[in-house]
């Protein structure tokens, strides 16, 4: 569905400035998937999602999007993709209803399917009671629904999704993936969506392709990226002795790094579920007898720590300028 | 909430089937007139100017010369209906400005809409309304003396549309360009509007200035449809002005979509 070679972006800043927004970016989308694409702002996320939406033109490399190529035939691409953007895609003055109408006419329905489209499409995002509304009125969780009815307008079989949850509440973000994980279901399409919000990407996407600097950096399951770049951990509290659990703690499966500090011992493990009640069986048997035992399962921001050595969500508290750079120069 | 499935055939859009032209801009024109049909009365609110204009400006001047006062009219309230174009179409790309900040200029790019429909179904759209206006400025004149002859009306009112979709382009043009610097925008509207105004004989007559202005004139393409306006609205259609108007007309649409579309391309990279 999307197949892109050495994607690559340089926007011109000024004469003496570039900026390398996506250096050679290899990603391979087959049919069906639903794919998250998580960096901290700035990393060429979206310019990414611009070039393969026919948005922005490729410095070089190759994109192909729906079978056909994004710098060769960029009408024939959006005719066959969906795309909500980080901004609200209705016009203000517009009544949602009415913009749902008129874009179903742009996408080539005919009037009397385009009216029950944007009227079933309505429904489906639990907008019944707001779409003769103007825009301009609605609440950022509304407009955000009516941004995806609009990317759905043609039913189409690829979906952008920059940001989709960006600035909505969580109740507000969790009514909106029920939404879209339901329309997808129904119409079998593939997802493509940035993010930069760690959950989001853990309990949505089935693959995640961390990118930074421009670069794909890793690209796996939530679940992969964790077992293989992070790894489970135990932390354990004795009343006895920290060195015999520090011993205890060598012999479960894939333990390493075990670190002892007073009374806590620490220590990565293949599977912290399953060691945690053997732990607590082996200590009591052995004379040390656990006051606390926590399994603790690695996030994505472990994933992208050991990866880069920083932490995503420090990221975020610094440094959103670089993005709406980003932004305003693509 | 209802179960959903969405019955409408399911991806209903044409692979190869390229529209033509001219349905992408009907379909941005009619998108665009949709607030306007369901809030008729915004334009209600275009009148107020051409109508202050009439009002204390109108007067001034017939008190300035000895000619009748119907003569006057016939020579002010023509060029009142090119000064609304000019007002009502230049600022058309603060719309856009608006469109480009919330993301719906951007939606539409990702649509199967080709660029310069795009631009020319907005300026289409500001014509709609200034249509209106023109023929209540028309009716309002006429218990004044102003007389309008029906064909010339006619023309005239397609003459400004023509201008009307070049002025609108190059104000779309100007939000594209400077659209990291949204201020920059009026700054350069308000500095080219009014030396394009007053230059075209609009509100005084230019022959009475002095001989520089006179040639600075002749470079306003304003200048060429005001009088073409004026003797259309006489009833001299055959006049070599109605002639020279089509030409600023024409030109001003060309000059506009050219620029309007090359920086609407150029703006994606």
């Amino acid at each position: 569905m999307i197949q892109t070679r050495g994607l690559t972006k340089v926007f011109e800043v000024s004469k003496t400035q570039t900026v390398h927004a996506v250096r050679g970016i290899d990603l391979d989308i087959a049919p069906g998937e639903l794919v998250a694409v998580l960096g901290p702002n700035g990393a060429g996320k979206t310019t990414t999602m611009r070039m393969l939406t026919t948005l922005v033109r490729p410095t070089a490399g190759t994109a192909v999007v729906a079978g056909v190529d994004v710098v060769r035939d960029p009408a024939t691409v959006r005719r066959h993709i969906g795309y909500v953007g980080q901004g609200n895609g209705a016009g203000h003055t517009q009544r949602g209803v009415d913009e749902l109408f008129s874009q179903g006419l742009i996408y080539g329905l005919d009037r009397p399917s385009a009216r029950r489209r944007a009227h079933e499409l309505v429904d489906a995002l639990d907008l019944s009671a707001h779409a003769t509304r103007k825009v301009s009125e609605l609440s950022g969780g509304q407009r955000r629904r009516l941004d995806v009815a609009l990317g759905l307008v043609h039913a189409p079989q690829l979906l952008f999704l920059d940001e989709p949850s960006t600035g909505l509440d969580p109740q507000n973000r969790a009514n909106l993936w029920d939404h879209i994980l339901r329309l997808r279901a129904e119409h079998e399409m593939t997802i493509m969506l940035t993010t930069h919000y760690l959950d989001e990407a853990d309990t949505m996407a089935e693959r995640v392709v961390v990118v930074d600097h421009g670069q794909v950096i890793a690209d796996d399951t939530a679940d992969g990226l964790k077992r293989t770049l992070a790894g489970d951990r135990v932390v354990l509290t004795t009343t006895g002795s920290a060195a015999v659990v520090a011993g205890l703690l060598a012999h479960v499966p894939g333990a390493r790094d075990v670190v002892v500090d007073g009374a806590r011992v620490e220590a990565r493990v293949a599977d912290a579920g399953t060691a945690v009640p053997e732990l607590v069986i082996a200590a009591s048997r052995a004379g040390a007898p656990l006051l606390e035992a926590l399994a603790v399962r690695p996030t994505l921001d472990d994933v992208f720590l050991a990866l880069t050595g920083r932490s995503l969500r420090d990221e975020q508290a610094s440094s959103s300028s670089d993005e709406i750079e980003g932004r305003d120069a693509a | 909430m209802s179960t959903l499935t969405l019955e409408t055939p399911v991806r209903a859009v044409p692979t190869s089937s390229r529209r033509p032209w001219f349905s992408d801009v009907w379909l941005v024109m009619t998108r665009e007139l949709r607030p306007v049909v369901r809030e008729p009365f915004s334009v209600v609110f275009g009148l107020i100017q051409p109508l202050v204009f009439l009002a204390l400006f109108g007067p001034l001047l017939a008190g300035s010369t000895d000619l009748p006062s119907a003569d006057v009219w016939q020579w002010f309230v023509p060029a009142i209906l090119v000064m609304t174009t000019l007002f009502g179409t230049s600022i058309t790309g603060s719309n856009l400005q608006t469109d480009m900040q919330t993301g719906a200029h951007e939606r539409l790019l990702v649509t199967p809409l080709s660029r310069s429909s795009q631009l020319v179904g907005r300026s289409l759209k500001e014509i709609v309304p200034l249509v209106a206006q023109a023929l209540v400025v028309i009716v309002v004149m006429l218990p004044f003396g102003f007389r309008a002859d029906p064909v010339g009306a006619v023309v005239g009112l397609a003459m400004l549309a023509v201008l009307g979709v070049g002025l609108g382009s190059l104000s779309y043009a100007l939000a594209i360009a400077v659209r990291k610097q949204e201020w920059m925008f009026w700054a350069v509207q308000q500095t080219v509007l009014f030396p394009l105004l007053i230059l075209s004989g609009m509100l005084l007559p230019i022959e009475s200035g002095p001989q520089w202005m006179k040639v600075a004139s002749a470079f306003d393409p304003l200048r060429w449809v005001v009088e073409a306006e004026r003797a259309l609205f006489a009833g001299d259609l055959t006049v070599s002005a109605v002639a020279w108007g089509w030409v600023a007309a024409v030109l001003t649409a060309v000059v506009g979509l050219v620029v309007g579309v090359r920086t609407l391309l150029r703006s994606a990279d």
